[in-house]
């Protein structure tokens, strides 16, 4: 059932997000039931939790990690849960009216329902890590609706802003929760709760709670990270209503109470706890009176509410913890009415700044009498549900509980922000519903929809019933949170409204009637002051906020960019080499490293011979690579042929095969490129132009290339002198007949035994030929290289010379009798593509062999006759052949699941073919032919986009043309 | 034939670090190939090297590493030998790119 609560609303979310842009109904329709469901289930859940058991549900998920996708429902957690999606269902009623049918409402309902899943999953974690993941999603989540308007700057400033403080508070949270894991040895969190006394006398105690106490102040927008929550505003109503009232601001205050029994009661958590909330009640209290945008105001109220519940939860008492609770869910009910409020003020009349708003009770007769009833609550007057917390707030302010000066001042701070919570809520009111008419207002005010209203009913009837009898309304559910919370601890309490004429009593009426009186004293100043408070106002959290992000990510960044950081390749090049020769050389020397001594005995000197001719070529090719790029790629050829003769030699046919053929291919593709270089002429070796510096450069160039050689040289030599180890590979050796139903043992093992790293390898090889063809169709060459090259032009005079010749016949000519070759190889390449694919599996070839020498194939075609003349007459479809490829690939693998077998597991069979005669015919062929599909694809697509920018690039050549003649004229 | 072999190693290796270093980027295309060849030829030598035992068996039967030669390596190098190709191809493609967006053939696309 738990595991259900958490995934609706994630499933409900990725449902929504497909639900085309304007139908937006469907989508509030969606989230809607899917709320209710939840808030069913968890209705129905309460029995057990009431009994106080505790709901478990575990899958285990990397156990050797410790890490267990566990969820848990105790009466706090049940309380929350009821809450998120309780005002969940009402929000999106709620929404549903209020967003405009031209914004994508779809994206905002998925979005939403994901913030519930991801908060459902925040207060039923079992196990705190996973706890750490659903609090992350949460702050991504809430960045993204922050931003959902994100045409509008303030929007994404305030979302980005809300996602660095609460991202960067979530990232010290999990440290400090893996503190708390490391200490507890389990990351359980039964198991830590059950392990307070070990936790607060470990050594590390104060880290993790500052740890900790990071994430849950950042994410309650608590002093002196407030200032995020009144720029989160630019989100859309529902979602401060939901967000930043009544939910994700919770979250900080319900990891706080959660880990309440473990880490609360010591003097660190006092002052750190108690400092922080008793600014943010102060403040927040007291910048609310002073803003203009009515969020603004719910905002800053929010704030000094949530430091009320801190305060609370640092005294380390029974008591004042249970009114904590109690004070969140009063808060999250007057607030979030408040907010829909608000929200539909905005709505109906176009603006939410209080100096151009009044007398709107004439005109919305009912949303102002629910909003007033709320800011009631809000301010704490009696027979409301904001008053019975705050009482209980004040008889626990008086009673001592340390001997400090905190303790001692919180009772006054406490009335005097009670007393300001008075006036901005007086002020909301007054300065909204009363007075004269409003003036040129952009929209001329009426009642919103009754369906918009109806949570707000909800809410606020709510407030008034739990405000009058809360013992018989809300008090059991707030007895089964608190006894999960608390367990033996849970004190006797009483929810009466009346407790008769005592301290708080009075604190209360000091706050009414000192508030009421400020309002009065303050009323004109405010009808037109600027937006925030006196003195304050220049000192805002936003501005240190961006100075700070400025100087890291900025400042700072640059400044060690410009010192360590280079972009030019060749020193990072060096600095790359150099490491791995360090690291290398270092493992070697400190694990003893002994070269094997050089014994010149059995040398053939057949394949000395070879070598030699090997070497000089890579030494050559080295060598020419600068000026003479052709003599370079033949040396380069020359290189990899004796690499290719090396493999034949020493037993290894297949690779000599697929050596042999790519050789062709890399060298025909090289040539291609080499159009579109710069002319380079030699220098003659002028030694007046070699500066010292460059000679001295070059030597150590020279010098690290050598020891890198000589160093794979050492190694190469001293592994291959020792007799090789019993590894893996008499296991494919022993079964790739029996098996894999080959005789290849090469091929077995690729299409076969790790069948799905070749399918990955493909995948690659896919994924590069998209890349070179998307890269090569926004290629523009260089002016230079455009003209017709010289050959072409030579050719071209030759037949202008000539009075009998057009132009044109030499280059038709040219290479003729090697073209009509080139032609008739077709069919023949193609004969001996399908002989190496169908022998793969039992002798030297297979797929990626015949791929290979089927692209050949066609590139010949290509150098015969030219491009255009090869697709006149051939249907070249590169990019289905790999689609088909790896669709068949796939396919085959996927196709072993229907027999119930593992992925790519393959079934051998022979089959015998008329003429051909018998053929290995394992599934494992089917794999193959992807295989071939694909390489033959990826090779083809490659050479044939490199092939056409010669096609294209007269085009361009005229372009240029006519750009010149522009200019001139 | 270890000798010979690691010889021609250590030279490929060489020639291709050295012009790993160099500005130009045919350069280091060139580099990039004769170092794959070393490495592919150091992955392949690590099954040993044998003479007329290549791992294929005869139909039924089974295989061991005294008779064949190991065919771990081999099936290493035979991907790496197209994943190089495919590398090479991608590179040529950068380097022509990037040839035609800054007008010279440097590395770091200034002179």
């Amino acid at each position: 059932m738990l595991l259900i609560l958490v995934l609706a609303p994630f499933a409900g979310s990725l449902v929504a997000i497909c639900i085309p842009t304007h139908k937006g109904t469907a989508s509030a329709w969606l989230s809607g039931s899917i709320a209710l469901f939840c808030l069913t289930v968890s209705a129905g859940l309460y029995p057990i939790v009431a009994s106080d058991k505790v709901l478990r549900y575990d899958i285990n998920w990397l156990p050797e990690l410790g890490l267990n996708f566990s969820l848990r429902m105790d009466g706090f957690a049940w309380m929350f849960a009821s809450l998120v999606t309780a005002i969940g269902l009402l929000v999106v009623i709620y929404a549903r009216y209020y967003m405009s049918a031209s914004d994508p409402v779809p994206r905002f309902f998925a979005l939403f329902l994901a913030f519930m899943g991801a908060m459902l999953g925040v207060v039923l974690s079992g196990n705190l890590i996973l706890l750490a993941i659903f609090w992350e999603l949460t702050s991504i989540i809430s960045f993204l609706l922050i931003g959902y308007w994100h045409h509008n700057a303030h929007a994404r400033d305030g979302a980005r802003m809300a996602l660095t403080i609460t991202g960067t508070g979530g990232l010290c949270m999990f440290v400090g929760l893996m503190l708390i894991g490391h200490i507890v040895g389990s990351y359980d969190l039964d198991v830590v709760l059950s392990s307070g006394d070990l936790i607060r006398n470990d050594p590390l105690y104060t880290t993790v709670l500052i740890l900790i106490l990071l994430g849950a102040l950042t994410k309650s927008a608590q002093f002196p990270f407030h200032f995020w929550l009144p720029h989160a505003m630019a989100a859309p109503t529902p979602v401060s209503a939901y967000l930043h009232s009544a939910t994700l601001v919770k979250a900080g205050i319900f990891l706080l109470t959660r880990l309440w029994p473990v880490m609360a009661g010591t003097d660190q958590w006092f002052w750190i706890v108690g400092l922080a909330g008793l600014i943010t009640l102060l403040l927040g209290a007291y910048f609310a009176i002073f803003q203009q945008d009515m969020k603004g105001l719910l905002a800053y109220s929010t704030i000094s509410h949530l430091g009320l519940i801190t305060v609370l939860l640092s005294l380390g008492s029974p008591l004042a913890a249970v009114a904590a609770i109690f004070h969140t869910m009063n808060h999250a009910t007057f607030k979030a009415s408040l907010f829909m409020a608000a929200g539909i003020i905005d709505h109906e009349t176009g603006t939410r700044d209080m100096r151009r708003l009044s007398g709107l009770f004439r005109y919305m007769p009912i949303t102002a009498t629910l909003a007033m009833v709320a800011s009631a609550s809000m301010a704490g007057v009696p027979l409301l549900n904001g008053f019975l917390s705050k009482e209980m707030f004040f008889a626990e302010a008086i009673e001592t509980h340390k001997y400090n000066l905190l303790d001692t001042i919180t009772p006054y701070v406490a009335t005097l922000a009670s007393m300001f919570a008075v006036t901005y809520s007086l002020r909301f009111i007054y300065h909204v519903f009363f007075g004269p008419p409003p003036q040129d207002l952009p929209k001329m005010p009426h009642e919103p929809p009754h369906w918009m209203l109806a949570p707000i009913y909800f809410l606020v009837f709510s407030c008034l019933v739990v405000g009058v009898i809360p013992a018989l309304t809300i008090g059991p559910f707030l007895h089964t949170a608190v006894k999960s919370v608390l367990g033996d601890a849970t004190p006797v309490y009483s929810l009466a409204v009346w407790h008769g004429w005592n301290l708080p009593l009075f604190m209360s009426l000091i706050a009414l009637v000192g508030g009421v009186g400020l309002f009065l004293i303050m009323r004109p100043y405010l009808a037109t002051s600027t937006e925030g408070p006196p003195f304050f106002r220049r000192l805002e959290g936003q501005r240190i906020f961006e100075r700070v992000l400025v100087t890291l990510s900025w400042k700072w960044a640059r400044s060690i960019e410009m010192r360590a950081g280079t972009r030019r390749l060749q020193p990072q090049m060096r600095i790359l080499v150099a490491v791995a020769l360090l690291a290398g050389a270092f493992t070697l020397l400190s694990q003893g490293f002994k070269p094997a001594t050089i014994v010149f005995r059995s040398i053939d000197p057949a394949f000395a011979l070879i070598w030699l001719i090997g070497m000089i070529c890579a030494v050559g090719a080295a060598y020419q690579a600068k000026f003479h790029r052709l003599a370079a790629l033949v040396l380069l050829g020359g290189a990899g042929l004796v690499t290719c003769i090396t493999f034949v030699w020493l037993s290894a046919p297949d690779l000599a095969v697929t050596q042999l053929l790519v050789e062709i291919v890399t060298t025909v593709l090289i040539l291609l490129g080499l159009r579109w270089l710069p002319k380079r002429i030699e220098d003659p070796d002028d030694p007046e132009m070699m500066t010292i510096s460059t000679r001295l450069r070059r030597l150590r160039d020279l010098a690290t290339a050598v020891l890198a050689g000589l160093g794979m040289m050492l190694v190469s030599y001293t592994m291959m002198s020792r007799e090789i180890p019993e590894t893996i590979s008499s296991y494919f050796l022993e079964r790739a007949y029996s098996e894999g139903g080959g005789t290849n043992v090469v091929n077995v093992i690729l299409v076969d035994f790790r069948g799905f790293d070749t399918l990955g390898e493909i995948a690659v090889l896919c994924i590069v030929a998209l890349t070179v063809f998307a890269l090569l169709l926004r290629f523009r060459p260089a002016t230079e290289s455009l003209e017709t090259p010289e050959q072409q032009r030579v050719q071209n005079a030759f037949d202008d010379d000539h009075p009998d010749r057009k132009k044109g016949d030499s280059i038709t000519e040219y290479l003729l009798v090697p073209s009509v070759i080139m032609r008739w190889m077709f069919p023949v390449i193609g004969m001996l593509a399908a002989f190496l694919f169908f022998r793969g599996h039992d002798l030297p070839g297979g797929g990626f062999a015949a791929g290979i020498a089927m692209s050949i194939g066609f590139i010949l075609q290509y150098m015969a006759g030219g491009t255009r003349w090869v697709e006149e007459r051939l249907r070249i479809h590169p990019l289905r052949w790999m689609a088909i490829g790896l669709l068949v690939a796939t396919a085959t693998g996927l196709g072993s699941w229907v027999f119930g077998y593992p992925f790519l597991t393959s079934h051998a069979q022979y089959a015998s073919l008329p003429i051909i005669g018998k053929i290995p015919l394992a599934t494992a062929i089917l794999f193959d032919l992807g295989v071939f599909s694909l390489v033959l694809g990826a090779t083809v697509l490659i050479l044939i986009a490199l092939a056409h920018q010669s096609v294209r690039a007269p085009r361009a050549h005229i372009r240029a043309a006519k750009l010149a003649a522009k200019e001139t004229a | 034939m270890e000798l010979v072999l690691s010889a021609g190693i250590g030279v490929l290796t060489a020639s291709g670090v050295w012009l790993l270093f160099r500005p130009r980027t045919y350069q280091v295309i060139i580099g990039l190939s004769l170092l794959s060849y070393a490495v592919n030829l150091f992955i392949f030598g690590m099954g040993r090297l044998r003479v007329n035992a290549p791992p294929v068996l005869e139909p039924g039967g089974t295989g061991g590493l005294l008779t064949h030669t190991d065919p771990i390596p081999q099936a290493l190098v035979l991907t790496a030998i197209v994943i190089g190709f495919a590398m090479t191809a991608l590179f040529l493609v950068v380097l022509l790119a990037s040839r035609g967006f800054t007008g010279t053939d440097h590395v770091d696309g200034r002179e």
